[in-house]
């Protein structure tokens, strides 16, 4: 099984998993964030605590959630909550990470889930924030997961749903978000990026294995940074396709 | 004093044309059966406000209950679109109203407080704010900080669905309650709905887990299976095959059509909605026991 060649969401998937920090608190998302956190847990990060916005915390992730309110979302887990009790924490600074999603990202990490075009009339009605700004203005540390496009990849989204480092240095300051607090990685279907210390802007960390970085830059529709050493992701290990093929999705609805 | 009614008279006393009507539950405890029968009494012209509208709330706009929609994620969770909600925003057939998911049951939590609005940390949501004129800024007179508030959420009915009440409405529920709570204490008028109906002594065994108390609750509804193709804990899984299945159906007003006359128009209640289901679908859904340790509340 595992001598199949290996999909680019399934090295997306590997790529995030191993952004887990072990023993820290993490908001999940809908679809390819859970399979991040179950592989996580299953290697790297043993000990993270999944929260997800619904009320489902400390789960021990058995078997893939179909949605973020499903009963697998908290399966033998620690606590069994509202709504209100998860989104109070991350106001409070109880979550150290949120692993999320959007429609489109800037090169702030701003990202949309509202609406493409205009609010009012819009062009394609998208399903809203939910939990997301909710989780990239409270946890410390946001990761978004995305399908590299340049159609998502855009200079500037729609909508600010989820706030990034919103216009640049010191904004997410003067918005009332705490110091220090923001998005740290992107993991794409073709890259790892991260954020310049400097300007905040989306940087190019390293691509994944036959990814080129011309390839990257035409697939993003705005200036990456591209800095003097780019790395190359390791690809998937074996073990950690068996994990996803054989436990994480059998039935192969996200891989 | 026993509040039990039928949820069809339920419906017809406490629902009425116009009203602000909040369906409770987050994936979990989604009163099906309460929007089914608010359906076959064709109550037009509601203001339909839950954090996740979900296929509850989609089947309500098909068959033409609604005017307006107040939420924060309008989606299939774990498919994709909400068709039919979608479609009618877009075409501009739908009033809408929207929040994060933070501002929305925040707004539920004022009004479960009585309180005339909450408070809550800047959240740089610029954008919503300026979506949504109900999201305003004050200045806290204690730290001279700015911070969002939202106006209080009191509906005119709320629908809530628990594992089981006493005749009274004193109900347990367990598993992920979602803003069951807030729901039931911020609504003028409450519609429990419930797996079962047990005694008082039963209710009275286990208080800690009372989430909602009868003092709050207008009708009581004997609803076994009411949350199909959403779960109760304990009781029966997430149809997650339907939720698919809801992608294709939606995708026509003609399916919708039928999908309703069948689903809805055609059958007199959720047992009837139930035995039609099958009992191929009834073994799916059926989950294995998994009991908690028992507490010791001691004997004072």
């Amino acid at each position: 099984m595992s001598e199949k060649p290996y999909t680019r969401t399934e090295l997306m998937i590997c790529v995030a998993a191993r952004l887990f920090e072990d023993g820290t608190t993490c908001f999940i998302g809908t679809g390819i964030p859970m399979l991040a956190a179950m592989l996580a847990a299953r290697t790297t990060a043993p000990h993270i605590v999944p929260v997800f916005e619904f009320g489902g915390t400390g789960a021990i992730l058995e078997e893939l959630p179909r949605a973020v309110g499903e009963a697998r979302t908290w399966h033998k887990g620690l606590s069994a909550l509202g709504i209100c009790d998860t989104m109070e924490a991350a106001q409070r600074g109880f979550i150290d990470y949120g692993f999320l999603g959007g429609a489109q990202i800037d090169p702030y990490g701003n990202l949309n889930s509202v609406v493409i075009g205009d609010h009012d009339h819009p062009k394609a009605r998208l399903p809203g924030s939910g939990g997301g700004n909710d989780i990239g203005s409270s946890c410390w540390r946001t990761i978004a997961i995305m399908q590299h496009q340049k159609r998502r990849f855009v200079p500037k989204v729609d909508f600010i749903t989820t706030p990034g480092y919103l216009t640049g240095p010191g904004a997410r300051e003067a918005a009332g978000l705490p110091r220090g607090s923001g998005p740290i990685a992107v993991v794409s279907t073709l890259a790892l990026m991260d954020y310049d210390p400097e300007t905040l802007r989306m940087r190019l960390k390293a691509v994944h294995p036959g990814v080129t970085v011309e390839e990257v830059i035409e697939n993003t529709g705005f200036d990456l940074i591209i800095p003097d050493e780019v790395g190359v992701n390791e690809p998937p290990s074996a073990e950690e396709l068996r994990l996803l093929r054989e436990e994480i999705d059998p039935e192969g609805l996200y891989i | 004093m026993s509040k039990l009614l039928s949820l069809s008279e339920a419906i017809a006393r406490y629902v009425h044309d116009g009203d602000l009507v909040y369906a409770s539950g987050f994936t979990h405890l989604i009163p099906f059966a309460a929007g089914h029968e608010i359906i076959r009494q064709r109550k037009r012209d509601l203001i339909l406000a839950r954090a996740t509208p979900d296929l509850i709330y989609d089947q309500m706009v098909a068959a033409g209950c609604a005017r307006k929609v107040i939420f924060s994620y309008m989606g299939n969770p774990g498919v994709g679109s909400l068709r039919i909600v979608r479609g009618a925003i877009e075409r501009g057939e739908l009033e809408w109203e929207e929040y994060s998911h933070f501002g929305m049951i925040s707004r539920l939590r004022a009004g479960a407080a009585g309180l005339p609005f909450m408070p809550m940390n800047p959240t740089a949501a610029t954008d919503l704010e300026r979506a949504n004129p109900n999201i305003r800024r004050v200045t806290d007179p204690y730290s001279g900080r700015e911070v969002i508030t939202v106006p209080a959420l009191n509906p005119d009915v709320a629908i809530v669905h628990v594992q089981r009440a006493d005749p009274n409405g004193n109900a347990h529920l367990w598993g992920i309650i979602g803003e069951q709570r807030e729901a039931a204490f911020a609504a003028k008028r409450v519609i429990l709905t419930a797996e079962e109906i047990v005694d008082e002594a039963t209710i009275r065994s286990d208080p800690n887990r009372t989430l909602i108390p009868g003092l709050v609750v207008d009708a009581v509804c004997h609803v076994p299976y009411a949350c199909h193709p959403s779960y109760a804990q304990g009781y029966y899984d997430r149809d997650n095959q339907f939720y698919l299945e809801w992608d294709t159906i939606s995708r026509s007003p003609e399916s919708v059509r039928e999908w309703l006359e069948e689903w809805v128009y055609g059958v007199k209640d959720r047992a009837e909605y139930w035995e039609k289901l099958g009992p191929e679908t009834h073994a799916r859904l059926k989950v294995a026991p998994r009991l908690s340790e028992p507490v010791n509340y001691g004997d004072y």
